[in-house]
């Protein structure tokens, strides 16, 4: 009996310090001091995720940069799910890093042009504003519905095959949502105009995002056969690059030729007339 | 009066007895008198200061209504830790600034439709919306502020950003050059500041304090878009 009281109250302790980091972990405040020190003692065992209130917006400041902090650095070994989300995931990080790209990324597009206007005056600056709003329609539709169609596949794909429960739908998003946060600095570094410069920050961007998102789905996605894994991860793969590749051209232009056409039209023109013109150009700059 | 009831607090003898058993053996042996008026003596000036503002002349009810937007004014332009604009909500204001913004927005030229500035309903909607979209994820981030409340403070602290583009709209009358453009920079820069001190002021102190920065940061962000709109203006 002394034997359990000590225990129980070591467990307590633990729990007040566990407290005092974050105040709000307890989920009401009306608890008595036994329900919560069970209820904070198992959510120690757990792997240390606090009670929330709200399943969907459980997130303080700390837990969403740590979760940014490692969709920029993924592991092998490391499944961004399991150790980061903790099986909770909020709707908090992918939301406001999808507004945040997008508006950069408008923002940056329209920096590029004013810099390539202050080196060539007869390029007519305008401020372009409806990208801002392809920008957020892209960026939304490709966290959102990507993550759908994944879910989707990997839900009929459990029913082929018995497996371990695949991601919840709120999960996939979350995690789409964190391997976007890379391309925020690499949308500000695009703006160097130096064309090699940026297709190394763009595949490097690529790489690390394409690499969390692989490491993620890949315990999911082994125990299927062969085929199928390989297609899945390929496909991921291609559409993340598709959309860098797609911000890339449509926002961050090669600089227009000499002659008189608007910038807005110069990716129509056939790449033999593009080349001849950038390169003096930048052998110039 | 009134026949007494047994007391059935007694605990002695009232133990086998239930609760106030014995009311209903109380009867009223008088007659006394159970109808009457109740009369509140404002009563009658309520009703007429109720009919005034009805029959007060329009000049009036817009005065007042002014008059209110212009002490939120005020408050947004010296921010204290005061709960008048918490309080005594409205959207008169917002919508006098986010109309006047948008209309200052609009560039003189035609240019082709694809490749000018916002449009005054993209203005419209990145304010309105994205004022919204704020409330809402403050509210959830488990902020205590009502919704009318949290969008009537953002909407006032578009004013600094309003007052920048009428800055900067009288700066490009000037010859643009470098300075130009400087200026214009400079004067955005500071009214961003102060619209972000304006609005946290107001805002922050509804949120619990480990998420506090993430319930400020979409309102930095949503001045910042404003104030990239202003900036980039060019008539």
């Amino acid at each position: 009996m002394a034997a359990a009281d000590e225990l129980a109250f070591h467990e307590f302790e633990e729990a007040t310090n566990l407290l005092a980091q974050t105040p709000d972990a307890a989920t009401t405040s009306r608890s008595e001091p036994l329900t919560l020190q069970g209820h904070v003692a198992v959510a120690v065992d757990s792997g240390g995720s606090y009670g929330a209130e709200d399943e969907v917006e459980e997130s303080d400041k700390t837990a969403v940069l740590d979760r940014i902090r490692g969709s920029l650095l993924p592991r092998p070994g490391h499944n961004f799910v399991r150790h980061h989300l903790r099986n909770r995931p909020d709707l908090y990080g992918p939301f406001w890093i999808c507004a945040t790209l997008a508006f950069v990324l408008a923002i940056s597009g329209n920096l590029t042009l004013v810099l390539a206007q202050r080196r060539d005056p007869s390029i007519h600056y305008s401020p372009q504003f409806h990208k801002v709003t392809v920008a957020g329609v892209t960026i939304y539709c490709y966290a959102w519905l990507v993550p759908l169609a994944l879910w989707g596949f990997l839900r009929w794909r459990k029913g082929v095959r018995e497996r371990v429960g695949p991601y919840t739908f709120l999960e996939t998003v979350c995690v789409y949502g964190y391997s976007l946060f890379v391309f925020i600095p690499t949308v500000v570094l695009w703006l160097i105009p130096v064309p090699w410069l940026q297709w190394l920050f763009g595949a490097l961007a690529l790489a690390l995002s394409a690499a969390g998102l692989v490491f993620t789905l890949w315990p999911v996605v082994r125990e299927d056969t062969r085929l199928a894994a390989a297609v899945l991860l390929s496909v991921i793969v291609l559409l993340h690059a598709l959309l860098a590749l797609g911000c890339k051209f449509y926002f961050f232009q090669p600089l227009p030729p000499v002659h008189a056409a608007p910038p807005p039209q110069a990716t129509s023109l056939p790449p033999s007339v593009l080349l001849p013109s950038t390169a003096p150009r930048s052998a110039s700059t | 009066m009134a026949e007494a009831a047994e007391s059935p607090g007694d605990p002695v003898t009232a133990s086998s007895r239930p609760l106030f058993a014995g009311l209903s053996d109380i009867s009223i042996s008088q007659d006394i008198p159970v109808e009457g008026e109740i009369t509140i003596p404002m009563r009658s000036r309520i009703r007429e200061f109720d009919s005034s503002t009805l029959n007060e002349s329009v000049q009036n009810t817009v005065m007042r209504d002014l008059k209110a937007v212009g002490k939120k004014f005020m408050h947004v332009l010296y921010p204290r830790k005061s709960n008048t604009l918490l309080r005594d909500w409205d959207l008169w204001g917002p919508l006098i600034l986010c109309v006047t913004l948008a209309l200052m927005l609009q560039r003189g030229s035609v240019d082709s439709e694809k490749d000018g500035g916002p449009q005054f309903a993209e203005v419209f909607v990145i304010v309105w919306f994205g004022a919204v979209t704020i409330t809402l994820n403050s509210k959830l981030l488990g902020g205590n502020i009502s919704f009318f409340q949290s969008l009537c403070v953002l909407g006032y602290c578009i004013l600094p950003l309003t007052v920048a583009m009428l800055v900067c709209r009288l700066v490009l009358l000037a010859e643009p050059g470098p300075i130009n453009f400087m200026v214009r920079l400079f004067v955005v820069i500071v009214m961003f500041a102060w619209s972000i001190v304006a609005s946290t002021a107001f805002l922050a102190d509804s949120q619990p304090p480990n998420r506090k920065a993430l319930a400020v940061y979409p309102v930095f962000l949503f001045y910042f878009v404003i104030s990239w709109m202003i900036l980039t203006f060019t008539p």
